[in-house]
């Protein structure tokens, strides 16, 4: 039954909401209205919040001093494939362990996910000498296959969550009705689980996106993306904190947008089977 | 999906992916990786006309200071060829020079005039002798004052004063109600934050990393002194929550006129003295501190253009390397954009130059740069060369370790003699599993 909820405490749900939202989002903003400060304004004390003298000049230069399309260009086609695949890869694995399940699916999830707590640096030099061997460093392909590898365990993850929560019975249903196993994920699984799947892809766009370790690490000029642009803008000798905002701001406002049109799609995939 | 379709994606993928390898017109590009500062930046703006000149494109990869060094690290350790040219400084250069890890630069041409780089710098770039890294700049460290605080606090500062001077101006120009630090020094964690300023500091006071026997040295009374000194002086006069502070943090500090003083690289005497500066109009610079023991407080470092061994275009590489820390380019930058801009610290001529002499802080660094020996950089004999360092493999990794322990102190969090205590066991630790001891 559910609960009545009185005015008051809808005012102040409302207002803790909110003041979180804003505490989360600050650094973002901070990060915008630095962007349009010179560098003198950037580092005052105490920090000017709104009255400064606007200016696009850190943008000007930042986009004199860089190519920003082929960063962007890399940004997209490395997270945009390496989700693509991973999804490719993960939802057969994730359907036969939601699905048909074995004595062992639970220990090979768990063993996935402990892939993830390996410091990444740990095996840097061995894939480092991977990649010279294969001619793939500072190439785009090899990024897509590193970045998807890395995320597949968080994909088959979520997944698998996701595929619980589908009665088995729909499933069995269609196979007696004699859809083959193609078809039984592809048109009676996947439909079913769109808003999980969505929200997975987001989710592992977005992961892909932000990836600055690897990304840094193997790629030098052909398929440097985003990351290696603010890379680029940070500097321990020489204040450019207001050019570091503008790099800062022009990486991640793609994902900003994206997820701004995409929120309602990714909320209804992250509460997909809270409730029942 | 069936097998055409798969292969249609496939290839798909490959085009996407493999595109930029068919995008450069150029008959030869080098890629250099270089470091994120003004004098760099600025040279990347000059790269059309070398190009022009020679038909050599250049690609850049610019990334900050430490995230640079990791990535040419890894790349030229196996020897992965992603650089044509890497930007790397003293501490790096004698390491990977004994290593073969770079090409030899002792067959300059003849215009390019090696015999002019300051001798400091070809000292600290070389290898038993052998030029492995060409200087495009070089820094040492001085002190940065505010000549009205000190006039207001009665005091004139001698061009190479004692810390007990500096000591004493120090706790003189400070004036809490009016957020004024007498002092701002680097305290922040990290070998090349303020692990840099204690080690050169600590040598004015007659410490060292190590004996002869590269026994760590922290259980001496120098190094006790050092920190104890450092410490009381910016309990009384430095900023609040010093321990964090590093170079951007005093910079922008010593902009505001928060600092009465300010012991740093020499580089930023163009910051202080340049338009976001509010106190641009009243700064006066001074060798570092000497402690009465014949070592001065300054350091000694430059960033250099260096050739890995797995390069397949050396010979367009050494064009680059002769271009950019050729005199040309002085020249090139002094026309366009004043002498106040040239790169510092690297070439004699530079300081042999009337007009350059003029810049206020020109004499000032040379004299810093000309102080430090990294050869000769302790009281007592030390088994290692470098100023703020000490050029082996290890030390990086040492000596942040250490520098978070002495930051902790610096923050109250532990003893001056705790701090020391894990210093010295944690390097005899490093040293004895590396097999110096």
């Amino acid at each position: 039954m559910a609960r009545s909820v009185t005015p008051r405490r809808k005012l102040l749900n409302t207002t803790v909401a909110w003041a979180i939202g804003l505490l989360i989002f600050f650094p973002i903003l901070w990060t915008i209205l630095t962007s349009f400060k010179t560098e003198g304004d950037a580092i005052a004390a105490p920090p000017i919040f709104v009255g400064f003298e606007w200016t696009l000049e850190n943008y000007r230069t930042v986009l004199e001093r860089s190519d920003y399309g082929r960063f962007l260009w890399n940004s997209i086609i490395i997270a945009g494939l390496s989700t693509v695949l991973g999804c490719m890869i993960a939802i057969p694995a994730a359907w036969s362990m939601a699905f048909v399940p074995s004595k062992r699916t639970k220990d090979i999830l768990l063993w996935m996910l402990s892939t993830k707590m390996l410091p990444a640096v740990g095996v840097l030099y061995p894939i480092y000498l991977i990649f010279i061997e294969l001619g793939l460093l500072d190439s785009r392909a090899g990024l897509v296959v590193v970045l998807m590898l890395i995320n597949l365990p968080i994909i088959v993850w979520m997944l698998y969550t996701y595929f619980k929560e589908i009665p088995g019975e729909i499933l069995e249903a269609a196979r007696m009705d004699g859809a083959t196993l193609r078809q039984e994920l592809l048109y009676v699984l996947t439909p079913m689980a769109i808003p999980g799947i969505a929200s997975t892809l987001l989710l592992n766009f977005i992961l892909a996106w932000n990836e600055a370790f690897w990304t840094l690490n193997l790629t030098a000029v052909n398929a440097a993306p985003l990351t290696a642009f603010i890379a680029s803008y940070s500097s321990p000798e020489g204040l450019f904190f207001a050019k570091l905002s503008a790099a800062s701001t022009m990486a991640i406002a793609p994902i900003l947008i994206l997820g701004w049109f995409s929120q309602k799609q990714l909320v209804r995939g992250l509460t997909f089977g809270a409730v029942k | 999906m069936s097998l055409k379709s798969t292969l249609r994606a496939a290839t798909a993928l490959s085009l996407i992916t493999a595109g930029s390898a068919f995008a450069d017109g150029h008959s030869a590009t080098i890629t250099i990786a270089t470091v994120n500062n003004g004098d760099m930046i600025r040279m990347q703006g000059y790269t059309d006309g070398f190009t022009a000149e020679t038909g050599i494109a250049v690609e850049w990869v610019t990334l900050e200071e430490n995230v640079l060094r990791q990535r040419v690290t890894t790349d030229i350790t196996t020897n992965g060829g992603q650089f044509d040219i890497m930007t790397i400084g003293m501490y790096e250069t004698p390491i990977w020079g004994a290593n073969d890890w770079l090409v030899p630069l002792n067959d300059l041409s003849a215009e390019y005039d090696a015999a002019d780089i300051l001798p400091a710098m070809a000292g600290g770039l070389s290898h038993d002798g052998t030029l492995y890294a060409a200087p495009f700049y070089g820094e040492s460290s001085m002190i940065m004052y505010r000549t009205d605080l000190m006039e207001a606090a009665g005091l004139e500062m001698p061009e190479a004063p004692s810390w007990s001077f500096i000591a004493k101006a120090a706790r003189e120009m400070t004036d809490r109600e009016n957020d004024i630090n007498g002092i701002c020094l680097r305290g922040k964690a990290g070998w090349g934050e303020g692990g840099a300023f204690i080690t050169a500091m600590s040598n004015s006071f007659g410490a060292r990393w190590f004996d002869e026997e590269w026994n760590a040295q922290f259980d001496t009374r120098e190094w006790s002194d050092t920190l104890n000194f450092y410490k009381n002086m910016m309990d009384d006069a430095g900023p609040a929550g010093f321990a964090t502070n590093g170079f951007n943090e005093n910079l922008s500090l010593f902009n505001q006129g928060k600092c009465g003083m300010w012991i740093d690289a020499t580089v930023a005497a163009s910051f202080v003295t340049g338009d976001d500066s509010t106190v641009a109009d009243s700064v006066g610079f001074a060798l570092a501190p000497d402690n009465g023991m014949g070592k001065r407080s300054n350091w000694l470092w430059a960033w250099a253009l260096a050739i890995p061994a797995g390069t397949q275009q050396v010979d367009e590489a050494k064009q680059f390397i002769e271009w950019a820390t050729g005199k040309g380019y002085i020249e090139q930058v002094a026309a366009n954009e004043g002498w106040a801009n040239v790169p510092p610290g690297a070439r004699t001529s530079l300081y042999e130059n009337p007009n350059y002499q003029a810049v206020p802080f020109a004499q000032m660094t040379l004299d810093s740069i000309l102080s430090a020996n990294p050869n000769d950089s302790t009281v007592d004999p030390s088994p290692y060369v470098g100023v703020q360092f000490a050029a082996i493999p290890e030390f990086a990794g040492i000596a942040t370790e250490v520098s978070q322990e002495f930051s902790a102190a610096y923050a109250g969090q532990q003893s001056i003699e705790e701090a020391l205590e894990k210093a010295q066991a944690i390097t005899n630790e490093a040293m004895e599993a590396a097999g110096y001891r």
